[in-house]
């Protein structure tokens, strides 16, 4: 499975090109937007504004991909440590809670812990920043404890007879092995954070779901089109770069995506 | 290198599963733990590294209770080989082999040379094999690439859990004759784990029977063979076959006599065993065979009647 | 035979212990408020306690701290894990019943706008309570539909107890809400039905045509798996504006209620959603059927579809659930998102409550999805294991 470092560069040049493509697209189209009246105009004639303009559209894409990378940082870092923890002997009596954690996320929609934070905490960017970890940490512990589940006994008995420390077992073997599997669950919690953040704006945080929610409310289905396309786009890129880092690092692409907001 | 169980016992659940074990072991030695499913033998050779505690007793390595040394350091000086193998999936064939020497602190140099001594002893050639990945390898090369491992830092003894059992027989027996090999060679003591009654015969210098966590009967296969203390002894070693089973264990050399009479047409090497000889014979329908040395030189006939009828006893 | 502290004893009892003692002292169990416009003082546990007779709760905790204490030290007594699960749930409806009271003196004392709001403290320690009997459920070890159904029954002396609690201001907003709620929860049903069924019957179909045809499934799964990938508040979006197009070209679509807004976009995205865990398994059940089957089969003449019907889909059965019951569940979740593009349903009322700073509403909305969804996780779950004890 692992027959890694003769692959990395030359097969991911693919991904690479269609990492490219999107970021390019993603970035044209965020500070093209206001030269593209003409065209909108065009599509939807009826409306008197068809081009979002309240706010920079490469603003929003930037504050977008602010509030994923710190609540998805907090949230890795959470579940890795809480999921590594669990390889020791205090650890691994927690194990069963944990377990049941990660699964109750996923019968839990994201809106749902969105929601409840704001009554906890009132509107903005907070109550979303911290939706978006509480959440995020559920598909990253899960794939943390699948990925150690997945080291074959037979390794570790042969590990532990040849004398190696607990601690070296962790970061020679243990973790090295589960790694492809937790980076599939470090997948998914990115690109579902991308999702609820969009979703976040009915809270009061300013993200590419501003369009897309204004829009709705004022039936401006333009706005809604431009906000759409954007957040589409940018997960599709991140799932890319996912991809590609998979393939950099184990010469396989991990795991589809298979969890939504 | 000794190591000495004294009035071992182990408890699983509320049951004796070991019950008051004594058992020496020297330097050299090849002792192979016997005995069917459930009779304690991977149990005993667990607790001699102890990935298994014991519950009543002292086991003693080179006169110090097992239990005083810091259990890594004490794994670090003994070899463990299992029948799944467990090779680290993510590194080179090289680096599995390299672990522990490189856990000693070993330099580069030295471990380099000694990968591929062991890769050179397990007949693979290093060239083509240290830096392959253990899905790239059979499965009686990854074996051989474990016991290669458990081998690597030079260890006080090669603790060996049934590690042939999962391979077909062809390699298994090749396996088998190579282990036997580089016993003779290094003088490396070797605690092995079968149930296999005929892979114990052949590695053996000394052979445990166990049942039921007690030791049936202790000694050489021959001893074992020839002088069963119980029937459960007997049967195990395979009752009828006592007999045939004796055959392949002594060599005819002793037993070679003078040619009388007519000369015998046929011709064996003096080097063969009781059984190979009358295996021969019943083959090619004769009572005797000519025995000559590896130049040809003729040095005497043996005969079915004399190999029957005499006993090493 | 030395087993360390850890292993005699059961430290994450004393963790949720911990956190549900620290709860009642320092979270307010509830809040006051004079009306629905302000927000609430806080009121302890330690006043409610104080208030409403302390003699029969005082006995009470006792025997809780002794059952928590025995059970902290014996971790595999299967007999006082039962035990302790019994008495969670109990706990549970006491804490209902708790806040109950508290509400009803409060409203029958003071004015009748008075507000009274389920704080942070009440549902960690019902979080708490909930948590500890999981643990406990987990150490009597059970089969699966034992243990399924006990996880439900849990619930139930809760449920006999919310009577007690309608002076509570959750159980005031059910009831000015309760002829909105039964529809929405109709509604959201219907988004569901209406994206899961046809996702199964196209998903099984294009499954099996991708048993045949390798080229099939090499166009259709990355396709797939994009959609997967777009969040689904883009997806609604980027329907809107084609459907609505399509129903002003074609007058038919629009009166048949085609339109880029309601159901129409939440219903076919979400369709969509639902196709890949559905194709993924069901392909999975059908390629993991025994050759030796099939070939028996056709060997004794059955047809195509014979073969399909009455050989491959029930032995494929099994791992087709476990897609299903995938797809419904992050399905329920979703319809929840569609509500913004006015696709109504449990949604609306969540996005209604989030809109107005009506925090009840919120959770009157979201504890409805949530249920839903656990049920659908529990109901497919119980179809498994079932399908597993035939014969």
């Amino acid at each position: 499975m692992s027959e890694t470092h003769a692959l990395p560069l030359k097969a991911a040049r693919p991904w690479a090109k269609r990492l490219g493509f999107s970021v390019a697209v993603l970035l044209l189209l965020a500070y093209g937007l206001p030269y593209s009246q003409p065209l909108f105009a065009a599509l939807f004639p009826v409306l008197p504004r068809p081009v979002y303009l309240q706010e920079p559209m490469a603003e929003l894409l930037w504050q977008h991909i602010g509030l994923v990378l710190v609540s998805s940082s907090v949230a890795v870092s959470v579940a890795t440590l809480a999921g590594l923890a669990t390889t020791s002997e205090t650890g691994s009596t927690f194990k069963p809670l944990m377990e049941t954690l990660a699964a109750m996320g996923q019968t839990f929609p994201p809106v749902a812990v969105l929601a409840v934070a704001v009554p906890a905490v009132g509107f903005g960017e907070l109550p979303a920043l911290i939706a978006l970890s509480i959440f995020g940490v559920l598909p990253v512990l899960q794939a943390t404890l699948a990925g150690l589940a997945s080291v074959p006994t037979p390794v570790l008995d042969s590990a532990r007879a040849m004398g190696m420390s607990p601690r070296h077992i962790l970061t020679e073997v243990q973790i090295p092995l589960a790694l492809p599997i937790w980076l599939a669950g470090v997948r998914t919690s990115v690109v579902v954070n991308i999702g609820t953040a969009a979703i976040a704006s009915t809270v009061g945080a300013k993200t590419l779901g501003l369009p897309i929610i204004i829009g709705l409310s004022g039936f401006n289905t333009a706005y809604v089109l431009q906000g759409a396309i954007m957040v589409a786009v940018l997960a599709i890129a991140a799932d890319l770069a996912f991809d590609w880092l998979a393939l950099a690092l184990h010469g396989h692409t991990s795991l589809a995506v298979d969890n939504q907001a | 290198m000794t190591i000495k169980f004294e009035h071992i016992r182990k408890f699983y659940g509320g049951a004796a599963a070991i019950t008051d074990l004594n058992l020496d072991i020297q330097q050299g030695e090849l002792v192979v733990l016997l005995g069917p499913s459930g009779s304690g033998k991977s149990t005993v050779l667990k607790m001699v590294n102890r990935m298994v505690s014991h519950d009543g007793g002292h086991i003693f390595f080179n006169g110090q209770d097992i239990n005083s040394f810091n259990v890594q350091d004490l794994r670090r000086r003994m070899g463990y080989a299992m029948q799944s193998v467990g090779l680290f999936p993510h590194r080179t064939v090289g680096h599995n082999i390299a672990t522990v020497p490189k856990l000693l602190g070993w330099d580069a140099h030295r471990v380099q040379a000694r990968v591929n001594e062991l890769l050179q002893l397990l007949a693979m050639d290093p060239k083509q094999y240290a830096n392959r990945y253990p899905h790239q390898l059979s499965g009686g090369q990854q074996q051989r690439v474990g016991v290669a491992r458990a081998m690597a830092a030079n260890p006080d003894v090669l603790l060996m859990d049934e590690p042939f059992g999962a391979l077909d027989p062809v390699t298994r027996a090749a396996l088998q004759l190579q282990l036997k090999k580089i016993h003779r060679a290094t003088g490396q003591t070797i605690l092995f784990v079968t149930h296999d009654i005929d892979e114990a015969l052949l590695l053996a210098t000394r052979i445990v029977l166990l049942n039921h966590g007690r030791i049936a009967q202790m000694g050489t296969p021959l001893e074992l063979l020839q002088q069963p203390t119980n029937d459960f002894v007997a049967d195990f070693l395979g009752r009828a076959d006592l007999g045939l089973k004796q055959l392949s264990l002594r060599p005819i050399a002793p037993h070679i006599k003078a040619i009388e009479g007519t000369e015998p047409i046929h011709t064996i090497s003096h080097t063969v065993t009781f059984k190979e000889a009358i295996s021969h014979m019943a083959t090619l329908h004769v009572s005797s065979l000519r025995v000559v040395n590896s130049d040809g030189t003729v040095l005497g006939q043996v005969h079915a009647t004399d190999l029957l009828e005499t006993s090493d006893v | 035979m030395s087993l360390s502290l850890v292993q005699r004893s059961n430290p994450v009892l004393a963790l949720y212990v911990a956190l549900a003692i620290g709860a009642a002292g320092g979270l307010p169990f509830l809040r006051l408020a004079p009306n629905r416009l302000l927000s609430g003082e806080p009121v302890y546990v330690s006043d409610v306690w104080q208030q409403l007779g302390r003699q029969q709760i005082d006995a009470l905790l006792l025997a809780l701290a002794v059952l928590l204490c025995v059970a902290f030290w014996q971790p595999s007594k299967r007999l006082i894990q039962a035990l302790l699960i019994l008495t969670m749930a109990a706990s549970l409806s006491a804490l209902w019943l708790l806040a109950g009271q508290f509400a009803s003196s409060a409203t029958q004392a003071e004015n009748p706008l008075i507000r009274t709001t389920l704080g942070a403290g009440f549902w960690t320690m019902a979080a708490m309570a909930w948590l500890i009997a999981l643990d406990a459920m987990t150490r009597v070890q059970l089969t699966t539909l034992p243990r399924l159904f006990l996880q439900s029954a849990f619930f139930l002396p809760l449920l006999l107890s919310l009577n007690e609690g309608q002076h509570l201001s959750i159980a005031q907003e059910y009831a000015n809400q309760s002829d909105v709620l039964g529809p929405a929860i109709l509604r959201h049903l219907q988004i569901v039905f209406l994206a899961v069924v046809p996702a199964l019957v196209i998903g099984l179909l294009l499954a099996w045509r991708m048993t045949r045809t390798q080229s099939l499934r090499q166009a259709l799964f990355p396709i797939l798996n994009v959609i997967q990938t777009i969040p689904s508040i883009a997806l609604f979006g980027l329907l809107m504006a084609p459907l609505a197009w399509l129903a002003v070209q074609l007058p038919a679509l629009g009166r048949a209620g085609i339109s880029g807004v309601g159901i129409s976009p939440a219903v076919i995205a979400l369709f969509m959603y639902a196709l890949l865990p559905i194709v993924r398994s069901a392909l999975a059940g059908l390629e993991q059927v025994p050759t030796e089957a099939v070939n028996a089969a056709r060997a004794m003449g059955m047809s195509a579809g014979q073969l399909l019907w009455q050989v491959e889909l029930p032995l494929a059965l099994p791992v087709l659930l476990i897609g299903l019951r995938s797809a419904v569940v992050q399905t329920t979740g979703l319809a929840a998102v569609s509500a913004l593009v006015g696709a109504g349903g449990l949604g609306q009322i969540m996005f209604d409550g989030l809109f107005s700073a009506a925090n009840e509403l919120v959770i009157l909305g979201v504890i409805p999805i949530v249920l839903l969804a656990m049920m659908a996780d529990t109901f497919f779950k119980v179809l498994s294991a079932l399908i597993k004890t035939r014969p």
